[in-house]
């Protein structure tokens, strides 16, 4: 296709370029040469003979460096141990790979600027610095000294602004317009049915006064159609605006000439008859709707717009000890940020001082304030309540648990649900199919109807041009997944896309990963049994005392039981660790043993009854730990794994729901049926290796079952990914869990009820409006062609056509937005 | 009977001309240009419908589509390319670049919000 240009290199830059559209020439020693830019030549004519020598040598260096633009690192930058930190800046203004080296050339001069890489074909120069030596502000400086622009990148939320400006605008003017049709479109429909009013003025049903009035609804008020209909017409495309424009124009283009020419029709033997109030109330209605349903579909996106609306501003930073209020952009991971009362936190990060409580509501759904010490998790976008509080930054920018969420959700927003294939595909041909039927009808109407025959025609012609609603069926899908995915994201249950979405709605089996998902995944001490006179204070302060250095997780799991009854234990003498069998150490003078029956056995302790009792806690799933005292046995502390509060509840729904649960855990079979059995789970695969946790979800989808798994995001990816639907739970800032299709940000299994209600609910929206959209035009279309007259004689006004196209793609989307009334369990 | 004669075959005519010139009709087709042997770049006019609307990309590259909605009609607020889970609004009067990578030989449909205006993506 392109005929072949003569290249030429740039001797500057050494860019490629085509001799005929090269930017400049310059002619030196007789020789030409050729730039990609002015500013290119600009330079050469400066100083030719430079590039000239240098053209030869360099040519190798000079293509590694535009075609591969690899980060250059400053020669002189030592191995820095300062904090650094990168940033994207998006530049205007270059032209050619010589800009390229200009600027990383200056920026690489810089003082604390390390690495510095230009993009010429994004536009974009990545910098690596040390905020301690140079700031954004220097950099950016730099770069406009050097002669290019740095793009200050909008925030997304200042394009959101952008964007409801231009359409709050578009609203007020079709608002305006729409009006003004009426008053119109009222006094032409009152002048054309004088025969139902008669007491209209004589003077308003003359044709002429009529044609008046409708001229500028049909060019003015419907002028947006014509244009709609044109610029589609250009592109071969047929959109609504076709359909409406031709409908309209017809019924328009009738009456005119019924206006002028009436003698025409007489001849015909047709009543000269005008229809100015169809066009008209057609243009009308039909903008009417188009205003409603910008209305309504402004509201589907809300989720996404209150989300970006949620990104804090600005942070308070700790830094050469001083508070530095600064733009939320330059807060750098391991920054020192303090919050105080009713403040936004900036980004996410690890409490490092002070106490509180937060409320995550805007991120997990989770109503209640949650509290907050050293040590603990904290979200960006949360609202600090009660105390300051000091936390590490540990995740700024677009790794934030908010910039992940709204990128899932934008992107879940953004996908195409399976179920809309059909639609997809008959939209594509609706438009040019509905023509050619209406056309039909007009064609068998004027050879076959009744008299008289051009009337009827023309009506019919209009009626199916106008009631096909195309919009309806583009509309049905996508509305539903947008205000669906975004009612997830407040509830702080994220979905991937509109696929997990379909799929959610038909899984009929749920498997629950056991520890950490079900269960809390940390051993609690469950019960205390003591053999004689010792109290179960102080059972537990003995062998608190005794694991006090201990790392072992039943050992830990005592500490901390102790610990929450304000015990304080202890320091152990000679404590040592009996592999495998438990501990032995000395508290207070006294010989401890902690630890199973075979350690009491190996250093002659009778147990005696207390072996019942042990055997009887096992068969809860517990485990058992023996403790004596000088070499008599005293009694016993059983551990478990404890399910978390709301499991019970989650699966009692769950199979309320008609969903079969199953538990799947690496747990003895006794072990798991006890907890299984406390979380109302009949189902139990136990002693799964990690590694076959694949190969069981794998067995049961092939007894032909939908299954969806729950786990914690990391142990069970491959599980997660295996299922038809992984569901991640709980796993804090980390939002963007690979493997699964949802993501539960709160760890509270009645979000899993949550989000398949929430997937069954969307899904019945979409079938409903599915069925409406297909079934306005399925219906419509051949009641409008008048399919219906020979036998019942019913024909469709165009006027109702109009009124039932308008509302129709209302319809959808209202329905579509009562997903964000629906209630989702908690 | 001439008068039905004639309005029958000028409907004919017009029936076989409307499905020829929206669905069957050769469209302009753009190749997307190469920039720095590693991405692909085109740009693309909204007003109506996309301009050019038969885009031809080399697979495996990846591709920057500029976007400039040159109307505010309500149609073409949003740009779908349903096959790489992109939906964005296109801000009148503004170029909007949409990035992605087709990694496989394809077509791949792209629509306006409402699936009326489509456009198609070649990847070879």
């Amino acid at each position: 296709m392109e005929k072949e240009d003569k290249m030429a290199k740039d001797v500057v830059c050494g860019m490629e370029v085509k001799e005929n559209q090269a930017a400049g020439v310059s002619e030196y020693k007789g020789e030409k040469y050729y730039f990609c830019s002015l500013a290119c030549k600009k330079k050469f004519d400066e100083a030719p003979e430079a590039f000239i020598k240098s053209d030869e040598g360099e040519e190798e260096e000079d293509d590694e460096g535009e075609h591969h633009p690899e980060e250059k690192t400053k020669p002189s930058a030592e191995k820095e141990e300062a904090r650094q930190d990168r940033i994207d800046l998006p530049i205007v203004g270059m032209s050619c790979a010589s800009c390229v080296q200009n600027i990383e050339k200056a920026l690489l001069q810089m003082r604390g600027v390390t690495k510095a890489a230009v993009n010429l074909a994004t536009e974009k120069a990545k910098i690596e610095y040390i905020p301690s030596e140079t700031s954004l502000e220097e950099i950016k400086e730099t770069i406009e000294q050097t002669g290019y622009k740095v793009l200050k990148v909008p925030p997304e939320e200042e394009l959101e602004d952008m964007e409801r400006v231009v359409r709050e605008k578009e609203y007020k003017r079709l608002k305006r317009k729409f009006l003004i049709g009426l008053a119109l479109a009222v006094i032409i429909f009152l002048g054309s049915s004088t025969h139902w009013f008669p007491w209209i003025p004589d003077f308003l049903s003359n044709f002429f006064v009529l044609w008046a009035l409708a001229t500028p609804v049909q060019f003015w008020i419907g002028w947006q159609f014509y244009r709609g209909a044109w610029g589609a017409f250009k592109h071969r495309n047929a959109d609504m605006n076709t359909l409406i424009a031709v409908g309209t124009s017809a019924a328009y283009l009738y009456s005119v000439v019924a206006t002028v020419f009436p003698s025409l029709f007489a001849t015909a033997g047709i009543e000269p008859k005008v229809y100015f109030d169809t066009s008209a109330i057609i243009i009308v209605l039909i903008l009417f709707g188009r205003l409603l349903e910008a209305r309504a579909k402004g509201q589907t996106s809300e989720a996404i717009k209150k989300l970006i609306g949620l990104q804090p501003k600005t942070a308070r930073v700790i830094r050469d000890g001083k508070e530095l209020d600064i733009p939320v952009e330059e807060v750098l991971v391991g920054d020192e940020i303090v919050v105080r009362p009713g403040e936004k936190i900036p980004v996410d990060g690890v409490v490092t001082r002070g106490k509180s409580a937060v409320d995550e509501s805007m991120i997990t759904g989770e109503s209640m304030p949650m509290r907050k010490e050293a040590g603990d998790e904290v979200i960006g976008a949360t609202i600090n309540k009660t105390g300051s509080f000091q936390f590490k930054a540990t995740k700024v920018g677009k790794d934030t648990a908010l910039a992940q969420i709204i990128k899932l959700v934008q992107d879940a927003q953004g996908s195409k649900a399976p179920i809309q294939r059909l639609a997809d595909i008959i939209a594509g041909y609706f438009v040019p199919i509905v023509i050619s039927i209406a056309i039909a009808a007009f064609i068998i109407w004027f050879n076959f109807g009744p008299k008289p025959a051009l009337t009827f025609a023309l009506l019919n012609f209009v009626a199916v041009m106008i009631i096909a609603c195309p919009c309806a069926l583009g509309l049905a899908t996508p509305t539903a997944v947008m205000v669906g995915t975004g009612k997830g994201a407040e509830n702080g249950i994220l979905i991937k896309g509109g696929e997990s979405l379909e799929t959610a709605h038909k899984v009929n089996t749920i498997v629950f990963d056991k520890t950490g998902t079900l269960t809390k995944g940390e051993p609690e001490v469950t019960n205390i049994v003591s053999l004689n006179s010792l109290s179960e204070q102080e059972i537990l302060e003995y062998a608190a005392s005794a694991e006090k250095t201990s790392e072992h997780p039943l050992g830990e799991a005592i500490i901390r039981s102790a610990k929450a009854k304000k015990i304080e234990p202890s320091d152990p003498e000679d404590f040592r660790a009996v592999e495998g069998h438990g501990i032995e150490a000395r508290v207070d003078g006294r010989e401890i043993l902690v630890g199973n029956k075979k350690l009491m056995e190996n250093r002659g302790v009778k147990i005696g009854d207390l072996e019942e009792k042990a055997e009887q806690l096992a068969a809860e799933g517990k485990t058992p730990v023996f403790i004596s005292l000088d070499g008599r046995a005293a009694g016993l502390i059983a551990v478990a794994d404890t399910l978390k509060e709301n499991s019970l509840q989650a699966v009692e729904k769950l199979r309320k729901l008609g969903l079969e649960v199953v538990m799947l855990t690496g747990d003895n079979r006794k072990t798991a049926e006890a907890i299984a059995r406390k979380a109302g789970i009949e189902r139990v695969l136990s002693e799964v290796l990690p590694e076959d946790k694949v190969h069981e979800i794998k067995k049961l989808q092939s007894e032909g079952k939908k299954v969806a798994m729950v786990g914690d995001g990391i142990n069970d990816a491959p599980a997660l990914a295996q299922a038809d639907i992984g569901i991640a739970i709980g796993s804090g800032t980390d939002v963007a869990v690979e493997a699964s299709d949802i993501t539960l940000i709160k760890d509270d299994l009645r979000g899993v009820v949550s989000a398949i209600e929430l997937s069954k609910k969307t899904i019945k929206i979409i079938k409903q409006n599915l069925f409406w959209a297909f079934f306005y035009n399925s219906a419509g279309i051949p009641i409008a062609a008048g399919l219906l007259y020979p036998f019942f004689g019913i024909l469709l006004n165009p006027i109702f056509a109009s009124a039932a196209m308008a509302f129709s793609s209302v319809s959808v989307v209202s329905n579509s937005l009562r997903l964000r009334r629906a209630r989702l369990s908690p | 009977m001439l008068v039905k004669i004639v309005v029958t075959v000028v409907g004919v005519i017009l029936i076989i001309f409307v499905n020829w010139y929206f669905l069957f009709s050769r469209r302009k087709t753009a190749q997307a240009a190469l920039r720095e042997s590693w991405f692909q770049e085109v740009m693309i006019r909204v007003k109506g419908g996309y301009d050019p609307d038969v885009i031809v990309v080399k697979k495996g590259i990846p591709v920057r589509l500029n976007f400039y909605r040159d109307e505010t009609a309500d149609c073409s607020d949003t740009i779908v390319f349903g096959d790489f889970n992109i939906r964005k609004p296109l801000p009148a009067y503004k170029t909007t670049p949409i990035e992605f990578t087709p990694e496989k030989e394809g077509e791949y449909v792209f629509t306006c919000g409402m699936g009326m205006l489509r456009g198609k993506l070649i990847a070879r």
